[in-house]
């Protein structure tokens, strides 16, 4: 992966991006237990496939999320996180 | 031509003996599975059989022997890291390792360079301040020293670093030593399988099977095999095999590269790291200059060098030895690194009877090779964590007691 597309200031070379994990919603906040809580922070989807991530244009300040092929290296699209209609989380392939 | 080679030729018989067996056929039973013949997988295996008698095993490799991160680092022993479970645990494995060939009859090549960690700036200093502190308290031999005695012991360094951030002082650490890590491989699995071990290679585990929680066998590319007991020890695939168990863990996989130089003469006793400049150097025994940075900065599931890599390290290189301009980089290569959020590895009993787990070894697993595998057969041999282990379990994250090992090696801190 040498060029990735932020979802605002199109295709940058990928030094201008910050790598921000994989995508988790957080667990309800009043409801949510302490061993839901420890799996949120600590425990993370590591295995290969398709995973939707965070990632960061660092000179534009943009938050957005990455669908990526983590064994290939490949960029699948790249879109602006929406609260609305959150991206799924997980490995797997695209909704 | 001798003689030997001859007849060998003629006779199209193996004039030495094998290292290790290749057994015709599998087992049905196995009184243990091991996942993964890279050196953790194996050390486990000879101490289980060594120590305790334990010797229906069967080591299985989707690869070959030692074809992970096992052959794939740097070689780099040490000791001088910073909390004191850390360094209880990794001085047990430095005290094994320097007699280690005498135990595994073999010449692993293990050498005493002396491990210099170079700080810029007060703060990183300080640190190793710190970490001399917790060293010495625990009997190992670390100091902080200055500029003045950096250049004595290693003449060749340019420590004003072209003009910015220099050198400033450095923790320094005797006993810091390169060992030949395919070796260590092949000793163990050798001196494993003398002992009844049996070790397939080119056999890959696809699936583990669980009733009411409690192994019962593995399913691997050659068919079923039952077994009651199964160790993990597959550092950057562990992902996918806690996934088949059904575990969560907090591992990610990141690449880790490294590269060596073309052979020069004999000019760097010490093994050189600069976490600031990200990069660390040592001479191996052949001359070449072997040389790594830090983590690639995202996950990956890849083995792939890139040019990126190599182009930061020999910048930063430069800047400490600039004479080193011309000299050019044979090879690169890059292992999976198995990473975890505190720099601790995540070793022991799992919430799945007759489960263990020796993996969180990220960029610095090379160095526990020996001492997991003591460790590791008492676990699996008395199904009960080893106390040198315990701070390590998984279940640190349920409990929010998490290590902070900053001590360990190409990662930013
Ligand atoms: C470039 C680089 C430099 C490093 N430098 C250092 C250093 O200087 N000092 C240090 O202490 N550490 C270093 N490390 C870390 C160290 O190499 C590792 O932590 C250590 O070697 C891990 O050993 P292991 O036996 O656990 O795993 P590995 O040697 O990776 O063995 C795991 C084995 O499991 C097998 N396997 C995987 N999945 C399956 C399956 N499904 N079925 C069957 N077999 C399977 C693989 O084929 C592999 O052979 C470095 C790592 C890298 C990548």
């Amino acid at each position: 992966m040498k060029i990735m597309t932020c979802p605002i200031n199109g295709p940058r070379p990928v030094q201008e991006f910050v790598y921000g994990g994989e995508y988790r919603p957080m667990p309800d906040e009043p409801a949510a237990s302490d061993a839901q809580w420890a799996d949120y922070i600590f425990n993370r989807s590591g295995e290969p496939g398709l995973s939707r991530e965070w990632w960061y244009h660092a000179p534009s300040g943009t938050w957005f999320i990455a669908e990526r092929d983590n064994v290939k290296d490949v960029v699948l699209k790249t879109y602006l996180f929406d609260r609305a209609n959150p991206p799924r989380a997980g490995k797997g392939a695209t909704p | 031509m001798p003689l030997k080679l001859l007849k060998f030729g003629l006779s199209g018989k193996y004039a030495e003996p094998r290292m290790f067996r290749t057994p015709e056929k599998m087992r049905d039973t196995y009184d243990l599975v091991i996942i993964g013949a890279g050196g953790h997988g194996l050390a486990a295996a000879y101490h289980l059989a060594k120590d305790y008698g334990m010797t229906n095993i069967a080591v299985l490799d989707k690869g070959y022997i030692g074809g992970g991160n096992t052959g794939r680092n740097t070689a780099i022993v040490r000791s001088n890291y910073l909390t004191p479970e850390g360094v209880e645990f990794y001085k047990e494995s430095v005290r094994l390792f320097s007699q280690l060939s005498t135990e595994l009859d073999l010449n692993l090549f293990y050498t005493e360079r002396g491990h210099f960690t170079l700080a810029h700036s007060d703060a990183s200093l300080r640190t190793m301040r710190w970490r001399a502190e917790v060293n010495k308290h625990l009997d190992v031999n670390s100091e902080v020293i200055g500029p003045r005695e950096i250049s004595k012991l290693c003449p060749y360094m340019d420590l004003s670093c072209g003009g910015h951030a220099p050198v400033v002082g450095a923790l320094w650490h005797p006993p810091g030593s390169i060992i030949r890590h395919d070796a260590v491989a092949w000793g163990y699995a050798r001196e494993a399988c003398r002992r009844g071990v049996e070790i397939f290679q080119k056999t890959a585990v696809t699936g583990i099977d669980i009733v009411d929680g409690q192994v019962t066998g593995v399913q691997t590319s050659r068919g079923p095999i039952k077994a009651r007991r199964v160790l993990s020890a597959v550092a950057g695939y562990t992902p996918r095999i806690t996934k088949m168990v059904g575990i969560r863990t907090p591992i990610v996989i990141q690449p880790l590269q490294a590269c060596v130089t073309e052979p020069l003469k004999p000019w760097l006793d010490q093994i050189v790291v600069s976490a600031s400049l990200h990069i660390y150097v040592s001479q191996s025994s052949r001359g070449e200059l072997v040389m790594g940075a830090s983590l690639d900065p995202y996950e990956l599931h890849s083995e792939r060098s890139t040019l990126d890599f190599v182009e930061g390290l020999v910048d930063h290189l430069l800047d400490l030895f600039p004479f080193l301009g011309n000299v050019k980089v044979n090879r690169q290569w890059a292992g999976m690194s198995d990473m975890t959020p505190d720099y601790s590895p995540i070793m022991g009993t799992t919430p799945i009877k007759g489960f263990y787990l020796d993996t969180g070894w990220g960029t610095w697993g090379f160095k526990a090779t020996a001492v997991c595998g003591t460790t590791m057969a008492y676990t699996v041999a008395q199904d009960d964590d080893h106390h040198l282990i315990r701070p390590f379990n998984l279940s640190r994250f349920g409990d929010y007691t998490l290590v902070g090992e900053k001590g360990a090696a190409s990662v930013g801190h």
